[in-house]
């Protein structure tokens, strides 16, 4: 009963923001033909570079939730995406085959493996935080970075893991992990990501994170950024807080790779190297670290605006392009687009106290 | 009773000798002072007690307790806290948040409280911004209470930082060199805003200062460093006509000239 | 009194300003701290820290060389003595070019503590340098092609490279550093697929620079001979490969250590400012050392490809810039030694682990990596400059 209550209050709460987030929705639902108001602009195709969009904004934020809240520097994003990905595809393709399951089983199936793929990427993401406490700056960077690789290396290495298992005994497991045939990539994974429950796991997953932020927990993340010797002098456990942002950070890149794969309906370790990780470092910092609307727009924008300039015909003069303009940003404005500023909504208020 | 003990404490860095056999006992509610001249090792001192740095042998007893071996945020839980020499606010936190966050150790709801915003959260921060917006009353800045804190004035962020301090609730407070870059009208306030938050909290204080009439005139009882070892311990008084300490400021006569 | 002993006590900065100032004079006119008490205070430092680093380490060094002389024993009994040391030189070779790289990228860091992401592409621009002027002179039937495209090919490279300081690098100097990094990044993608773009989509003259993602066979500038000893096969071409970079780092070494401008690089990487006050032309400074470094990520590049015969496409400077990176990191990113050091780790265990295993060799490098920064935050040579608090 509580805990009924506890959400009929965050929706009295929030009463606003959701009715402008099922707007946009619908608005989209609409240029996709699904209600059939207006011509159908949207095709699958864009559709597709939406959901894109969507799951690129998942990962965006949840990269900020390590670099630009708690100020760590972590630039193997693509690992968890990629443990992510493939322990989600793991139970809707290997295990259970899911393309072959009603409705409800399927998509129950389908969130049950997301969340289990967050949860691999979340415990991926304290083995990393436990040993790189000590490093700082830029040494983080590279053991993040060849976390990140050694996770795509394992994956590609299926083959040998299966191998082994055979080897002690464990032939059903075996046959399973041989499935997933790291460098030949994984195929046939059922098409789950619906739209709309895209739209909503990435709805949900911005408002935790947000919330995770402006609450005393994501003030002492900020805090470690801001002065982590400080911090520490202040009583607060910075030990402890890099790990929990790590691993909530991890989770969300987890759920986002494993939208990502049902989306793809193939994965490969390649597309989870650490170039991958690089994008999303570089939606991060256009946007502005420590913004979850920078965050928001820049991942969005940057996702789309390759989609523009494809369509002016400038095939591979986008890439060209496309640095260029980052480079001119950063020389302009080097504290991102965003810096540290927040639409007004995001922002909880304080009840003033006079 | 002995709130705060130094047995033989000894803090090397590889082959330097930053202190050496430091001793000391302070009472509840007194207000003590370190001087000595720079790099003597004041700060080495106040960082060992507060963790940042192990010692390397002796030991520290707070409350009985010892604490040589604890995280630095465990002690200041127990009831110790500090300042920095070089001021440590949180600049792109507001003023308010640099206060609540020294609540965070001792607010109670869970992470999932947080994320799901019930009533829990709701109370406490409400009561963590009303604790907040008091003390900093107190120290005059409430005006700035939105203002990011690296905007601030130096002299009111000296003051915001041991606003912060305070704000731990502690029992024991050491000040790092709280009156550094003060005119002499914002130092005499400073001492009487010591004065007072000792009186109102019933604190004990344990500072390091280079000004003088600062020390001298607020300091029941000051110890003198240099070079790593203690020289002097005293009244003001006693302090000011010692003639090692004489000696450590402003040299001996003869051959070998210390620094100043 | 070394750089070294300084940073490792973290006694430096501010609270020593005068221990600093002096070793900055040491370095340029080898002048002993003014002051009695000074002396004594940094002669006690050095004695100390030089007996209790001696200690620890051996029993350290003495732990970890069983354990790799274990790993290497297993090796020799699975594919046995031959095998071993044609692997072995292989991992040599391998290594060499990472050296080339992993040096810029540790001179880089190490001067304006930038990861230069860069630098695997101008690697990539050397080799491609070096085939169009090597594919000019054999037509024109010049003697000695090497020699002029590996020159060529250096100061080609190293002056684009003082160019991308100029324009990218330097306006960002005092900004967070994450903006340099960035645009580092910017600055290697532009350059990848600006060298990518197929000649046709391009208008002229660019149209003569672009290559597209296709592959270029790389001309024999030297004629290719294998030996054969008690059978173990090595190419000329690798010995090259080895004796060029040797030869390289000596030369370096010696301008690091020997030369004024070493000097001056040396101690713009340990205190910018107190340089500063010292009169020294940071910006200047700065150039040099791009220079040097990407000089030899150049030569690396031509003699990669003259070693593998042939360019793949423009994005092959990603995956070696990497690995050399992480080379120089494991090194210990800043220190020179330690770049060559972890190059020749790098170029050895991988080489060790493909013949195990491709999927192996693939990880190994992160592995090892991940291991040694565990136990050595800092890498196998590198310093920890400790947070004054």
């Amino acid at each position: 009963m509580k805990i009924i209550k506890k959400i009929f209050n965050l929706i009295k709460e929030y009463y606003k923001f959701i009715l402008i987030t099922a707007l946009i929705y619908l608005l989209f639902e609409i240029f996709n033909g699904s209600i059939p108001i207006a011509p159908r602009l949207l095709t699958r195709y864009y559709m597709q570079i939406l959901m894109f969009a969507l799951i690129n904004i998942i990962m965006t934020v949840s990269l900020n939730l390590i670099n630009g809240f708690t100020g760590q520097f972590s630039i193997g994003h693509a690992g968890f995406m990629c443990i992510g990905a493939y322990t989600s595809a793991y139970f809707t393709t290997i295990l259970f085959n899911a393309a072959k399951m009603a409705y409800f089983p399927q998509l129950a199936l389908f969130i049950f493996s997301l969340i289990i793929g967050g949860l691999m990427a979340a415990f991926a993401g304290y083995l990393i935080g436990l040993p790189t406490l000590k490093l700082k700056g830029d040494y983080l960077a590279i053991v993040t970075l060849a976390f990140g690789e050694v996770i795509r290396s394992i994956v590609r290495s299926s083959d040998e893991i299966a191998a082994f298992l055979n080897q002690i005994g464990l032939v059903r497991f075996s046959e399973t992990i041989a499935k997933i045939s790291g460098p030949r990539g994984l195929s046939t994974i059922p098409n789950l990501s619906k739209f709309w429950l895209v739209y909503l796991i990435t709805i949900l997953s911005v408002i935790i994170m947000r919330n995770f932020i402006y609450s005393t927990h994501g003030r002492a993340c900020l805090s470690i950024r801001e002065n982590d010797v400080a911090a520490e002098t202040m009583g607060i456990d910075t030990t402890r807080y890099k790990i929990i942002a790590f691993s909530l950070s991890a989770f969300f890149a987890g759920v986002g790779g494993g939208l990502f794969a049902h989306v793809l309906r193939f994965i490969h370790p390649d597309n989870f190297s650490f170039i991958k990780s690089i994008d999303y470092l570089i939606y991060l910092y256009a946007g502005g670290m420590g913004s979850i609307t920078g965050s928001i727009l820049a991942a969005t924008g940057l996702t789309i605006l390759p989609e523009f300039l494809r369509i002016i015909n400038f095939q591979q003069w986008r890439m060209v392009i496309y640095p260029l303009l980052l480079i001119i940003l950063m020389l302009r404005k080097p504290s991102g687009i965003f810096g540290n500023r927040e639409f007004s909504f995001l922002i909880p208020k304080r009840k003033e106290v006079n | 009773m002995v709130l705060l003990e130094l047995k033989d404490m000894c803090c090397y860095f590889g082959g330097l000798k930053a202190v050496e056999k430091f001793n000391t006992k302070i009472e509840k509610g007194e207000l003590v002072g370190l001087i000595g001249p720079n790099g003597a090792g004041k700060t080495t001192v106040f960082n060992v007690i507060t963790g940042i740095y192990p010692p390397t042998s002796g030991e520290i007893f707070f409350q009985g307790e010892n604490i040589g071996e604890l995280p630095s945020h465990k002690i200041t839980q127990k009831g110790i806290v500090r300042t920095f020499q070089n001021i440590r606010i949180f600049p792109a936190l507001t003023v308010l948040e640099n206060i609540i966050i020294a609540y965070h150790f001792r607010t109670h709801y869970s992470i999932f409280s947080g994320i799901l915003r019930d009533d829990n959260y709701h109370q406490e921060e409400e009561e963590m911004s009303k604790r907040a917006m008091e003390l900093l009353r107190l120290f005059n800045l409430h005006t700035y209470y939105m203002n990011p804190a690296g905007s601030l004035p130096y002299g009111e962020q000296r003051k915001l930082e041991i606003a912060r301090a305070l704000a731990t609730e502690p029992n024991i407070v050491l000040l790092d060199e709280p009156a550094a870059g003060m005119n002499p009208y914002e130092t005499i306030k400073l001492m009487e805003l010591i004065k007072h938050i000792k009186e109102k909290y019933d604190l004990t204080i344990f500072l390091i200062e280079h000004h003088m009439q600062f020390v001298m005139g607020i300091c029941e009882r000051i110890m003198v460093m240099d070079f790593g070892i203690q020289i002097a311990e005293g009244t003001p008084q006693e302090i000011q006509k010692n003639p090692k300490v004489i000696g450590a400021y402003l040299g001996v006569e003869k051959k070998d000239v210390k620094n100043s | 009194m070394d750089i070294k002993s300084i940073s490792t006590t973290g006694h430096c900065k501010k609270q020593c300003p005068v221990v600093l100032y002096t070793e900055i004079e040491k370095i340029f006119f080898k002048k002993l701290g003014k002051n009695m008490t000074k002396k004594q205070l940094s002669d006690s430092i050095n004695n100390n820290i030089l007996t209790y680093n001696k200690l620890t380490n051996w029993k350290k060094y003495v732990f970890i060389s069983v354990i790799i002389l274990f790993f290497l024993f297993l090796y020799i009994l699975s594919f046995g003595t031959q095998a071993f040391f044609q692997q072995l030189v292989n991992g040599i070779q391998l290594g060499s070019i990472y050296a080339l790289i992993a040096l810029g990228y540790t001179m880089i860091y190490g001067i304006i503590r930038l990861i230069n992401f860069a630098h695997g592409d101008l690697f990539m621009f050397g080799a491609y340098i070096s085939c169009f002027l090597g594919n000019y002179l054999i037509a024109h039937n010049f003697s000695y092609p090497f020699i002029v495209v590996l020159i060529f090919s250096m100061v080609v490279t190293a002056l684009l490279g003082m160019i991308i300081e100029k324009i990218a690098y330097k306006p960002l100097r005092f900004k967070p550093r994450l903006a340099a990094l960035i645009t580092a990044l910017g600055v290697s993608l532009f350059l990848e697929n600006f060298l990518a773009l197929s000649p046709q989509n391009v208008p002229f003259p660019l149209n003569k620079i672009v290559f597209g993602p296709k592959f270029i066979p790389f001309p024999a500038l030297i004629a290719e001979k294998t030996y054969n000893i008690s059978g173990i096969t090595i190419n000329n071409i690798k010995i090259l490969d080895v004796v060029v970079t040797i030869i390289l780092m000596i030369a370096l070494q010696y301008i690091v250590k020997k030369t004024m401008i070493g000097k001056a690089m040396r101690a713009v990487a340990f205190n910018k400012d107190a340089c500063l006050m010292m009169g020294i032309n940071i910006d200047k400074i700065i150039s040099i050392t791009f220079g040097i470094g990407i000089s030899l990520a150049a030569a690396s590049g031509t003699l990669y490809a003259l070693t593998y015969g042939q360019l793949q496409s423009p994005y092959l400077g990603i995956w070696p810039g990497l690995k050399a990176f992480i080379a120089a990191v494991l090194g210990g990113i800043g220190s020179i030694p330690g770049a060559m050091l972890g190059s020749y780790v790098m170029g050895i265990s991988e080489t060790f682990a493909t013949s195990i295993n491709s999927n192996f060799g693939y990880g190994i490098a992160f592995v090892i990596l991940i291991v040694v920064l565990i136990f050595k935050p800092a890498g196998l040579l590198g310093k920890f400059t400790k947070e004054k608090v």
